[in-house]
């Protein structure tokens, strides 16, 4: 082992990383742009989660209290109301789903259409419902949460950037050192004395390196922009992303270890990353999930590394209180260690 | 003293394929020696199995005497026949990288003067021609300063100044006393660069010696080219063999004096003629029946 060798591919890699331009500037501005639009679009008070048709209307967007529904419904939260001129046009909408639910504005009736395939439809259809109950009869004691409100973009936050964390590992390692086998640039470093092991330890170094240098600055930017609360230690998170960033790392060397087609192997980062993506409660808990798909989520990084952020971030936690997570994201790393490492190949 | 490289009985297998076919053969310390054979001939994977890129299915090398050891890798330098480089980085920095890698590397300056890099060494790897390429991966080769150096179609694809310059490159570094190992199909290339050639074809070696030698040894006579119409005798009546080519008469013989005589005595115009010693080129053809180059 000579750190010469090690460190000589640690600087030509991240000259290359530096030196261009595009996948740099991507790396900084894709986490910024989904925080940013996250943050837009669920910290605002525009955000509609449910749209309810109602007609007739001569326009489209009609100020809420001019709308000639119940009162109760019509000041419930998190609905967007869109007028139709017909109820062709409403009852069309609603077929293909486009709205979860049609009202006629006006009816002494209070006549209403809703699709039985749609969840959305049947919670709007019992909220419609239970504002047309008068508010003495609704037996109901609201106690407020007590402590400090984590807002949804201080939850979603740690979870974009380990995201994006997991992208750069994948494709950064993966991807790349199967190009360059592609290429022939690892046949000509095999020619020389440089061994597979400072090689691969160059590249994920290398890649650290890249992944918390893009994490501090973005988190810099976001936090100057949203005021993000960090209850914990910003030493234990950085810990905890560099203990995870190996840790993703680690999981693009196996991918890395064979083979030469770029494209097979962006399948496999693929099928790799969406159900990490998915099932690592980076854009929603699981809580609720079946007990398989839970399963499933503990085998990836991303759940272990996520977890331990969150608890840093939002509860608090010190290191730890962390270190099962962390346990298991050293653990991980050993094993895709030591099988990328008996797999690789400089050749095929 | 034992010779710098060995190999015995080689033999290297894709499956049905027979690459490389039970070959052997030895090159001396301070010479060139050429691989010379068409296209699928297994000159590449000779020399990469040599240079322990991909390993031999049977048989022995043996680098100074003894199977090579893992300093091998410190000892020689490899040229490509086809390779790419990291991306963005300059021509010095990417000879600054490969310098790293050795525990007794060349001077960077001497590298850059040698292989003519002087004036691009601030240029990205991506950003040079042909020419320039091979030269900067002639120089990486180089870069440990190896006793034994391989070079694997080193001027393939370059224009002929560019393939110029290469060979007074490559003549240089001979004179320096370093021992070369070259695969080539250009039999130009072999016979100027080359002290000692095997030819290859179909994965074995089907001659070896001195370019001098095995043109001796497989070629007959010289050709002598006129044009058709300064004979003006009929051509039946001369003693040698010949056929008309394009307008020309191409006479072979081994006594080229007597030919010469021959032809003056029968008031030819030699002034058009051209005599043609026969070449490596020919030697292949006599030996296979094919051109290098089919």
């Amino acid at each position: 082992m000579s750190f010469k060798r090690l460190w000589a591919m640690f600087y030509a890699r991240n000259l290359e990383f530096f030196r261009d331009r595009s996948a740099l500037g991507w790396n900084f501005l894709f986490p910024f742009l989904i925080v940013a639009g996250f943050g837009m679009i669920f910290g605002g008070k525009d955000y509609a989660e449910y749209k309810v048709g109602f007609f007739p209307s001569q326009y489209e967007s009609v100020s809420v209290s001019k709308i000639d529904l119940p009162s109760g419904f019509r000041a419930t939260s998190y609905i967007k109301f869109i007028g139709f001129k017909s109820f062709e046009d409403g009852i069309e909408k609603l077929k293909h789903h486009k709205i979860d639910f049609l009202v006629k504005a006006g009816s002494p009736e209070n006549e209403y259409w809703v699709s039985d395939s749609s969840p959305k439809g049947y919670i709007i259809e019992k909220l419609f419902r239970g504002s047309l109950l008068p508010e003495s009869k609704v037996v109901a004691g609201k106690r407020e949460i007590k402590g400090k409100e984590i807002r949804y973009i201080d939850w979603l936050f740690p979870g974009i950037l380990a995201m994006n964390m997991m992208f750069s590992a994948l494709w950064g390692v993966g991807y790349v050192v199967v190009r360059y086998r592609k290429i022939g640039v690892l046949k000509r470093l095999n020619a020389t004395p440089l061994t597979a092991f400072e090689y691969l330890s160059a590249q994920i170094l290398s890649r650290i390196f890249i992944l918390m240098f893009t994490v501090a600055i973005v988190w810099v930017g976001c936090s100057f922009i949203f005021s993000f609360k960090v209850e914990g230690s910003y030493f234990d998170l950085f810990i905890i992303f560099f203990t995870g960033g190996v840790c993703l790392s680690a999981y693009g060397l196996v991918v890395a270890a064979r083979g030469t087609s770029e494209e097979f192997t962006s399948g496999i980062v693929n099928f790799i990353s969406w159900p990490m993506m998915f099932l690592s409660e980076v854009w929603f808990s699981l809580e609720g999930s079946s007990q398989w798909v839970k399963l499933i989520a503990k085998l990836f990084p991303l759940t272990h590394m996520l977890t331990a952020v969150r608890k840093v971030m939002n509860d608090g936690a010190s290191l730890t209180d962390v270190t099962p997570e962390l346990a298991v994201l050293v653990f991980m790393t050993a094993i895709s260690i030591a099988v990328g490492a008996a797999l690789f190949s400089w050749n095929k | 003293m034992p010779d710098l490289l060995e190999i015995k009985k080689l033999v290297k297998k894709y499956k049905d394929v027979v690459a490389v076919d039970d070959i052997s053969f030895s090159i001396r310390n301070g010479i060139c020696f050429g691989l010379l054979g068409p296209n699928g001939a297994g000159k590449t994977t000779t020399i990469e199995v040599i240079e322990d890129i991909i390993p031999p299915t049977s048989g022995e090398i043996l680098y100074k005497g003894r199977p090579r050891a893992s300093s091998f890798k410190q000892e020689v330098g490899i040229q490509f026949q086809q390779t790419a480089l990291l991306s963005s980085l300059t021509l010095r920095e990417t000879l600054k990288t490969f310098q790293s890698l050795y525990n007794d590397p060349a001077d960077i300056e001497e590298i850059i003067d040698i292989c003519n890099l002087r004036d691009i060494e601030k240029r990205m790897n991506d950003k040079i021609s042909g020419g320039q390429r091979q030269r900067l991966m002639l120089a990486l080769a180089m870069i440990n300063k190896p006793e034994l150096l391989f070079l694997d179609e080193p001027s393939t694809g370059l224009d002929p100044q560019a393939r110029r310059n290469l060979w007074n490159i490559v003549q240089k570094i001979k004179e320096k006393g370093n021992t070369i190992v070259l695969t080539t199909h250009y039999m130009e290339e072999a016979q100027r660069l080359c002290d000692e050639i095997a030819i290859m074809d179909n994965g074995k070696i089907i001659a070896q010696g001195t370019p001098l030698q095995l043109i001796k040894e497989h070629c007959e006579g010289v050709t002598v080219i006129l044009p058709k119409n300064s004979v003006r005798i009929p051509l039946k009546e001369l003693p040698f063999s010949f056929r008309e080519i394009n307008g020309r008469i191409e006479i072979r013989t081994n006594d080229i004096n007597s030919c010469l005589n021959r032809l003056l005595s029968e008031h030819i115009d030699l002034t058009e003629m051209i005599v043609r010693s026969p070449n490596l080129e020919n030697v292949f053809l006599n030996l296979t029946g094919k051109q290098l180059r089919d």
